[in-house]
């Protein structure tokens, strides 16, 4: 790890400050991948503004038809939460399927967005029930904000406060983890309610996808069997030792299938 | 629970006396401790897989902010220091010795792995150490690398090393060529393989690390490392790599977190620590991060083999013939060159009668990380070999697998029995481990199983392996006329003090096993000393006499062999102490349970008042007796001991992913007297948790250009606990004839014969021979053809 200034401001304003006067400054919140990425010796910048201690930035509560979660919410609260797994059961279930107990309880929902890691299980969930990021500056739509690799429509400094999530009438996350690290070789988030019937599919490809013959489908008829043999192209999807291009395509059939059946 | 406090003798579940302070964090490891005045050490690792090095400009690092000195193989090389050795002399097919390269303490001249050690960086903290390594320049030229086995041994390949010509360490055979072939012509039947052992790191809990210190008013160096054998390490530190002499030498290795093997040997990092802080004055510590474990530590396995098993018409084994490619990887290490030869092919004939048997091994320089023993060590793989064979001989025969196993055991009644492959196997009961293993797996049951899994659309699949090894390394005198370096006896010192409580000095060494608590239920079994009175140390040379350390499940076997024999030792001078109290003649003296009474009478003497008075000798025959209640034992056994065992895997194969569930995990053993149940459970699930995971899990994976791609625990899967049943063990408690204890060794049994059971389940369900480990993508596409065949 190389020697950096490290802030840990008490508001968002403050964050933005700090942030706006480093050099190469660089947002924390629950570190799971930018701390490891230090400690290799990968990443050298030269201001770690952390996020933990703004009060605002956590907590989940309903919201007429929404549930929203704050930015620093960590994995492990969306998991118990029980308007979580009153209101979006399938939320809490993927929260309860990343990484392990230590990555649950450090790791937050605003950190896993805005790092867009392609293998990650949030931003299938959040692509896939339809929700919406807030940020310091604006609203954005998870259809816009999910742009492609580690890539996101956040700009220089703009911070995600908060995501809101609509309430569906079913929804269901079937997850084929990488048995070492628990990422995603593949997840599909499947959900039917007020942001239409979506596909979401995470680890597949360089981002998050939604596969609109599904939704088609299964806007016609949500049963497994409606996309039974909707395939997608495994040209351009992930390939590497855990898993070829080819054998995530058939994944997202089957898990797209298992999501459906488990969504009822 | 374990009946602790009523019985701690041989044979109770005695709850291990050194978890208190493993799960209370309280354990000392290496990196625990900090030497006065300690300066820290960091490497830089070579980031190619073969390279010449043209020269190595350290000048900016040695006046970066911190940094106390900066080291290079020539440093090293001036003060005669050198590098890793081979411990063992193979003789090859022709008669000479096998091939191993000379290694110098730091990579002088070229590089021959991704992790190889270039320099050492020595400043006040490890982050100065870090910065520094960075502003270290290397001029490498950088060289296609050897990474498969056949690349290396191709005509014309390039040379890793000067003095190895085609890059093969040796080609060695073993058994009867001509009755081979011979009984390969008689076949009814032939029944060929071609498998693939994976190569698997080790990935001990706690990483390597080593602190050097020297003490200038002694002249005397200690090296805390994280050693399995630390008297050993001493030894060839001082005999080899120029840092004596021994008497000038101490090693001490703590408390240690795991081994498997990987901590036998001593490692450059060690060697160029202890010599640094010698060179500087002060101590110097160093600690292994995780990806430098992954890509220093020795790794394990990585065999490509060919195999035939000649069968008579009724299924009787005729002959057996085995061709193997071992990779060795860049250089020799201690076990390096055993490993794939006597521990391999001298376990080749199994459990069977097969007449002949006749095996082949070439082993192979490559451009990776040192292979060297790793928990079972040559015997996972020879099981491996014999038990695929079987099992796809008898589908292909149509005979149930149990009963051509059985068909073809050694019989009960004809041990000793002389193995075609070298060594005499001491004793067994195939038959009555194989009809247990069905009953409690109700192998007559499996097809109900089975169909139940299809009216689910799982496919259900039964493995079994019959398995045998040869541990409790070693009778030195076989060794020795096998090429083995160094004797393999053990010590053992135990000291009364005056108060009654005892002081065991082992030179075993704990790293994970238990000893503390099993060897002083030895004590306590015959000395009649409670466990909590025994003290047992270990882990340090100028504290334990001597030792050669733990590793090939001999601790048990040899390292208890030596407390039992000093325990006689102690009876012995006891009964003369007794006898002269009691007044009575020494022959007339009985003991029992730590008590000497007279015969006939109820006058008795308890251990512990013997002990005051050898130590307090007011009234002791002095003129005949020495004072004092102290002996030391060495033992050397006899002949090596043969645990054997049948484990039944059973597992769901869920056909849309290729997922493999594990259902089931049987293992009946026959590791002689058990000391301690728990204990031996605790080792066999540990060892079934390992073989599970090089059948279904873990593969370690360098890319064409020797970069390693399984470098972290995010890329290479281990094991985990939410992917196993609760296992299922019992022993037959069947004693070994030829140590003592009746112990045969427990430590490598799970790693050895449950792989294979598992990999030959696997293949049951899906019906599709394939390659461990059987990942889900391996599995689903073994399907897809089948499929596509069927078509």
């Amino acid at each position: 790890m190389y020697n950096f200034n490290y802030y840990r401001p008490l508001s968002l304003e403050e964050a933005a400050q700090v942030l706006s006067a480093a050099s190469d400054g660089k947002l924390m919140s629950g570190g799971m991948t930018l701390i490891p990425t230090l400690k290799q010796r990968l990443a050298n910048p030269s201001d770690l503004v952390d996020l933990s201690e703004i009060a605002d930035l956590s907590g989940i509560e309903a919201k007429g038809d929404t549930v929203v979660i704050g930015a620093t919410t960590t994995h492990a609260e969306v998991a118990d939460s029980e308007v979580v797994k009153s209101q979006i059961p399938a939320l809490a279930a993927l929260a309860e399927s990343i990484g392990d107990p230590q990555v649950r309880n450090r790791g937050t929902i605003g950190g896993s967005i805005a790092n867009n890691d392609p293998a990650a299980d949030y931003p299938a969930g959040l692509l896939g029930l339809g929700a919406t990021i807030k940020t310091d500056r604006r609203q954005i739509p998870a259809d816009d904000f999910f742009t492609g690799m580690f890539e996101t429509a956040l700009e220089e400094g703009e911070i995600v406060t908060a995501v809101s999530v609509p309430i569906p009438k079913k929804a269901a996350y079937a997850k084929f983890p990488n048995p070492a690290s628990r990422y995603a070789i593949v997840g599909v988030m499947v959900a039917q309610g007020p942001a239409g019937t979506r596909v979401a599919v995470t680890g597949a490809g360089p981002g998050v996808f939604r596969v609109a013959k599904m939704e088609t489908a299964l806007e016609k008829n949500f049963s497994a069997n409606a996309i039974e043999g909707i395939s997608v192209p495994a040209k351009g999807l992930n390939a590497d030792m855990h898993a070829s291009a080819d054998y995530r395509a058939h994944l997202v059939g089957v898990m797209a299938r298992r999501a459906v059946t488990a969504a009822g | 629970m374990p009946d602790s406090g009523t019985n701690t003798g041989i044979g109770a579940s005695v709850r291990r006396k050194e978890d208190f302070r493993f799960l209370t964090g309280k354990g000392k490891y290496t990196d625990d401790l900090n030497r006065p005045g300690q300066a820290h050490a960091y490497f830089l690792l070579s980031p190619h897989a073969r390279a010449k090095i043209n020269g190595i400009d350290t000048n900016a690092a040695k006046q970066a902010p911190g940094v106390v000195d900066v080291f290079t193989a020539a440093d090293l090389a001036a003060d005669g220091v050198s590098g890793p050795i081979c411990g063992w002399v193979v003789t090859q097919k022709n008669g000479e010795p096998h091939k191993s390269p000379a290694v110098s303490a730091l990579a002088s001249d070229r590089v021959n792995y991704v992790g190889e050690q270039v320099a050492i960086v020595v400043a006040e903290t490890l982050a100065q150490a870090k910065d520094a390594a960075e502003l270290i320049e290397v001029n490498y030229q950088p060289q296609p690398a050897l990474i498969k086995m056949k690349d290396a041994l191709a005509n014309g390949a390039a040379q890793l090393h000067d003095d190895v010509p085609g890059n093969l360490c040796f080609d060695w055979e073993i058994g009867d060529k001509a009755a081979t072939d011979a009984a390969f012509k008689k076949a009814h039947h032939v029944t060929k393989i071609d498998i693939h052992n994976n190569r698997l790191i080790p990935n001990a809990i706690e990483p390597r690390a080593a602190i050097g210190d020297y003490d200038s008013g002694m002249d005397m160096m200690t090296l805390y490392t994280t050693s399995q054998n630390p008297h050993v390490a001493r030894l060839v530190l001082a005999a080899f790599m120029g840092l004596g002499p021994e008497n000038k030498l101490r090693v001490v290795a703590p408390d240690v977190g795991g081994g498997f093997g990987s901590k036998i040997y001593v490692y450059r990092d060690e060697i160029v620590t202890l010599w640094a802080a010698k060179k500087l004055g002060r101590p110097v510590k160093w600690t292994a991060e995780r990806s430098a474990s992954f890509l220093t530590d020795a790794h394990g396995r990585d065999h490509d083999t060919h195999a035939e098993l000649a069968v008579d018409k009724d299924g009787t084994f005729l002959g057996l013939r085995v061709s193997t490619l071992a990779n060795v990887g860049a250089h020799n290490q201690i076990f390096s060159t055993a490993t794939p030869s006597y521990l391999y092919g001298c376990l080749l004939a199994g459990q069977y009668r097969t007449p002949a048997v006749y095996g082949e091994v070439k082993t192979v320089f490559t451009n990776t990380a040192p292979v060297d023993a790793y928990r079972g060590a040559g015997r996972p793989e020879a099981t491996f070999v014999v038990e695929r064979l079987v099992e796809k001989t008898a589908k292909e025969m149509g005979i149930d697998r149990a009963e051509l196993r059985r068909r073809n055991f050694i019989p009960p009644d004809q041990f000793p029995y002389q193995s075609p492959c070298l060594v005499q196997y001491d004793s067994g009961d195939f038959p009555h481990l194989l009809d247990r293993a069905m009953e409690v797996i109700d192998y007559a049951g499996f097809s109900a199983r089975k169909q139940a899994s299809a009216e689910r659309g799982k496919l259900r699949g039964i493995g079994l392996s019959c398995w045998i090894e040869a541990c409790g390394l070693a009778p030195s005198a076989v060794v020795g006329f096998l090429g083995g370096g160094v004797g393999q006896w053990e010590s053992a010192n135990i000291k009364f003090n005056p108060t009654g409580s005892v002081t065991l000095y082992t030179g075993s060494h704990s790293h994970g096993q238990g000893h503390e608590t099993v060897f002083a239920q030895i004590i306590s079994e015959h000395l009649g000393v409670p466990v909590e009175s025994v003290e047992v140390v270990h882990g340090d040379t100028a504290v334990v006499p001597f030792g050669m350390g733990t590793y090939g499940s001999r601790s048990g076997p040899v390292g208890g062999g030596a407390v039992y024999k000093a325990a006689q030792k102690i009876v012995e001078k006891g009964r003369k102490i007794a006898a002269h109290l009691l007044e009575a003649s020494v022959e007339d003296i009985e003991y029992a349970g730590g008590t000497y009474s007279v015969a006939g009478t109820d006058r008795t003497k308890t251990m512990a008042e013997i002990a005051f008075a050898a130590y307090v000798p007011h009234n002791y025959p002095l003129d005949v007796l020495e004072p004092g209640l102290d002996e030391t034992a060495f033992f050397d056994p006899m002949n090596f001991t043969f645990p054997s065992g049948a484990y039944f895997a059973e597992v769901e194969v869920d056909p849309d992913t290729g997922v493999v569930t594990v259902l089931d995990m049987v293992g009946i053993d026959d590791v002689g007297t058990v000391m301690n149940p728990m204990i031996v459970a605790g080792q066999l699930h540990g060892g079934f948790a390992q073989g599970i995971g090089q059948a279904l899990y873990e593969q370690c994976v360098y890319d064409e250009n020797g970069q390693l791609l399984t470098g972290s625990l995010m890329d290479y899967c281990m094991p985990r606990a939410d992917h196993f049943p609760s296992f299922r063990t019992e022993e037959t408690n069947q004693p070994c004839p030829h140590n003592p204890l009746g112990v045969k060794g427990c430590g490598e049994a799970g790693a050895i014969g449950s792989p294979v059971a598992m990999l030959n389940a696997v293949i049951d369900a899906i019906g599709v021979n394939i390659d461990m480990p059987a990942t889900p993508e391996k599995v689903w596409r073994a399907l897809q053809s089948q499929a596509q065949a069927a078509e």
